[in-house]
């Protein structure tokens, strides 16, 4: 059995909680709500791209961001709706990047789609912006070797997991995420590293990603 | 009183690890909970389970009360329908019993929080007390609507506070100030929502006269005009041409409600003495609510208005297949069709309860979908979880918070 790489510096897990602020900001139309996002903070963006993942761990597959399921269950536009939930959010490694392209492409929409400049929502269903607000969070899990990672993986919160995929990544802008980055530099192991970054995360449920995860991981254990 | 040891089954060791971390970092916080009545309604049944559970994981909270007269709460029952939009005569008279008894309680109430964490519109006034310490005020109302006259007078006093909190994201409004959706939870080892053996459950039913001979059709709650009791049985009147059921409309009066019991005269006199519909004045018992929603075959939230809408979490969590307004903080509970029905009249709802009662594979799937979403977002454990982060938020002000 050959041995296992042993990190001179461990992964330290960490958790991130949420909460969720309220701005007041509500749309009723596509005009008023490409504007609003290309006004609110970039916390409000990352709200409401990835607010879905959270609370709904159990479901898949699910409508990958708030605006695409507004347009389509309230307004009714389907195809714009369609377009709005296929933006791959993996593509982008900052909020900044993904804003302009979801105002892009509602504004594209609006100019091929004047008439749709005129559907507008009911009082009750209109669009509401919040924020994320998050709470890091070390935790008491740390592992020197993939082996120990494995375990942890198996352990710790969803919330953790969530934080080292997707907030480390796109809202900490760190371009990988904090497992691939750990596996890459601490580890040496690149090939490990690569395989966890081309996961889309975004397609899975948190449960099945973590699945996924500790598979990948398993994979890379010597026997 | 359950101790935060006993969620570990239901909710998973590390979610109460990360309550005990949180808590760490309050610790020598005095976080004071005051609102107007220690028994029925939502709010008291919120606080009389999460301060226990506060002060079990070390952080130091405590719940007072202010006082009010039969005139004080006329007047915050009409402000609390006012809020709802729904219109309300409101005299000049009114605004100022409310301004003399709020001042009184200014004078009397003690304020010692590092933290004050003020519920609904009763107490707003003690923000006049504020001083060095944080203020929190918590909406427990659904005022996506509401009336112009009364907001403007209790925004006078939302402006002083630190933060207010909202139940749903249609309810916050232009605000200087922070605003936070904390959605409220219900307590899976309560009375009202424990495992119940099935002896007791029929118990229940015989006690209260209910045959099992029928499908059972319940609404749960209290007997107030926003719920909607009289739209329930027109509701059930429609469904039971087409199948025969029984009607359950079961709640008590909170002590701050003086309005329950004329609305409970125009319930009886709508039934007109149908021996299938069956009214239930429960005073405060929470095991005999259990029974009657674990008893019902749909369970039905019919509000015109709703702060949240909590007996939807109740049923849900008996994976109930449910059939509710889309008001309020319902839709964030039921996803239509996924876990649960969404309604906006009574013909709606009497043909969703028509489809549940006609198609039970669909009804079981509802509502184990429904189980599956309460308790990943509103139990209690989670109740608490954003409380404390709320309590941790008043001294930053980023975005993300490293603790």
């Amino acid at each position: 059995m050959a041995d296992l790489v042993r990190a001179k510096e461990p992964f330290r897990f960490y958790t991130r909680l949420n909460l969720t602020e309220l701005t007041g900001l509500a749309a009723s139309n596509l005009v008023q709500l490409s504007d609003l996002i290309k006004q609110v903070p970039g916390a409000s963006i990352y709200q409401h791209t990835h607010r879905f993942l959270q609370q709904h761990l159990y479901l898949s597959p699910e409508p990958p961001n708030d605006f695409a399921y507004w347009i389509t269950t309230v307004l009714g536009e389907d195809e714009l709706g369609e377009k709005l939930a296929s933006i791959d959010t993996i593509q982008f490694s900052t909020i900044h990047g993904l804003r302009e392209k979801i105002a892009g492409t509602i504004e594209g929409y609006l100019k091929d789609n004047p008439r749709a400049s005129s559907k507008f929502a009911h009082k009750d269903e209109e669009f509401h912006f919040m924020k994320s607000v998050s709470f890091i969070l070390p935790t008491p899990y740390a592992a020197y070797n993939l082996r120990e990672f494995a375990d942890i993986l198996g352990k710790v919160t969803i919330d953790s997991i969530y934080f080292h995929i997707f907030e480390a990544r796109l809202r900490l802008e760190k371009g990988a995420n904090d497992f691939s980055s750990w596996i890459e530099t601490s580890l040496g192991n690149k090939k490990l590293a690569n395989e966890i970054a081309k996961l889309d995360p975004y397609v899975y449920t948190l449960e099945d990603l973590r699945k996924k995860l500790i598979k990948i991981v398993e994979k890379g254990i010597p026997r | 009183m359950a101790k935060i040891e006993e969620y570990v089954p239901i909710v998973g060791q590390s979610i109460i690890d990360d309550l005990r971390l949180l808590a760490e970092k309050l610790k020598g916080k005095v976080i004071q909970n005051i609102n107007s009545t220690s028994v029925g309604g939502g709010v008291a049944e919120i606080l009389n389970r999460l301060i226990p559970l506060l002060r079990e994981l070390g952080v130091d909270g405590r719940w007072d009360l202010i006082k009010g007269g039969e005139q004080f709460f006329g007047v915050t029952k009409k402000f609390h329908n006012a809020l709802h939009g729904r219109p309300a005569e409101i005299s000049e008279r009114d605004f100022d019993v409310f301004m003399d008894t709020s001042l009184k309680n200014v004078e009397e109430v003690n304020i010692y929080g590092d933290i004050v964490f003020v519920h609904d519109p009763q107490p707003i006034v003690l923000i006049k007390k504020k001083a060095a310490n944080k203020w929190i005020w918590r909406c427990h109302v659904d005022v996506s609507n509401p009336d112009k006259r009364v907001w403007d007078f209790l925004r006078g006093f939302i402006v002083n506070y630190d933060a207010a909190v909202f139940s749903a994201p249609a309810f916050s409004q232009h605000l200087p100030i922070r605003q936070f959706l904390i959605s409220p939870s219900i307590d899976p080892l309560s009375d009202k929502n424990k495992e119940l053996p099935e002896e007791l459950i029929d118990a229940v039913l015989a006690k209260y006269n209910v045959p099992k001979d029928k499908p059972i059709v319940t609404q749960i709650s209290r007997f107030d005009r926003l719920k909607d009791p009289l739209g329930v049985i027109e509701a059930y009147r429609q469904v039971k041409k087409y199948v025969d059921c029984r009607l359950v409309l079961a709640g008590g009066t909170a002590a701050d409600d003086p309005e329950g019991i004329k609305v409970l005269e125009e319930v009886k006199e709508k039934a007109d003495k149908d021996s299938d519909i069956h009214i239930l004045l429960l005073p405060q018992n929470d095991i005999e609510v259990n029974a009657l929603q674990r008893a019902s075959d749909v369970v039905v939230q019919k509000s015109l208005k709703e702060g949240f809408g909590l007996t939807v979490a109740e049923a849900l969590w008996k994976a109930k297949p449910v059939v509710a307004s889309n008001v309020g903080g319902i839709p964030l509970q039921i996803k239509h069709k996924y876990s649960g029905l969404l309604c906006h009249s009574a013909e709606g709802a009497a043909f969703a309860i028509k489809q549940i009662l006609n198609s039970p594979e669909y009804a079981k799937k509802l509502g184990e979908n429904g189980h599956e979403h309460i308790k990943s977002n509103f139990l209690l454990t989670r109740h608490l979880r954003d409380y404390m982060l709320l309590f941790l938020s008043l001294d930053y002000q980023e975005d993300v918070i490293h603790l």
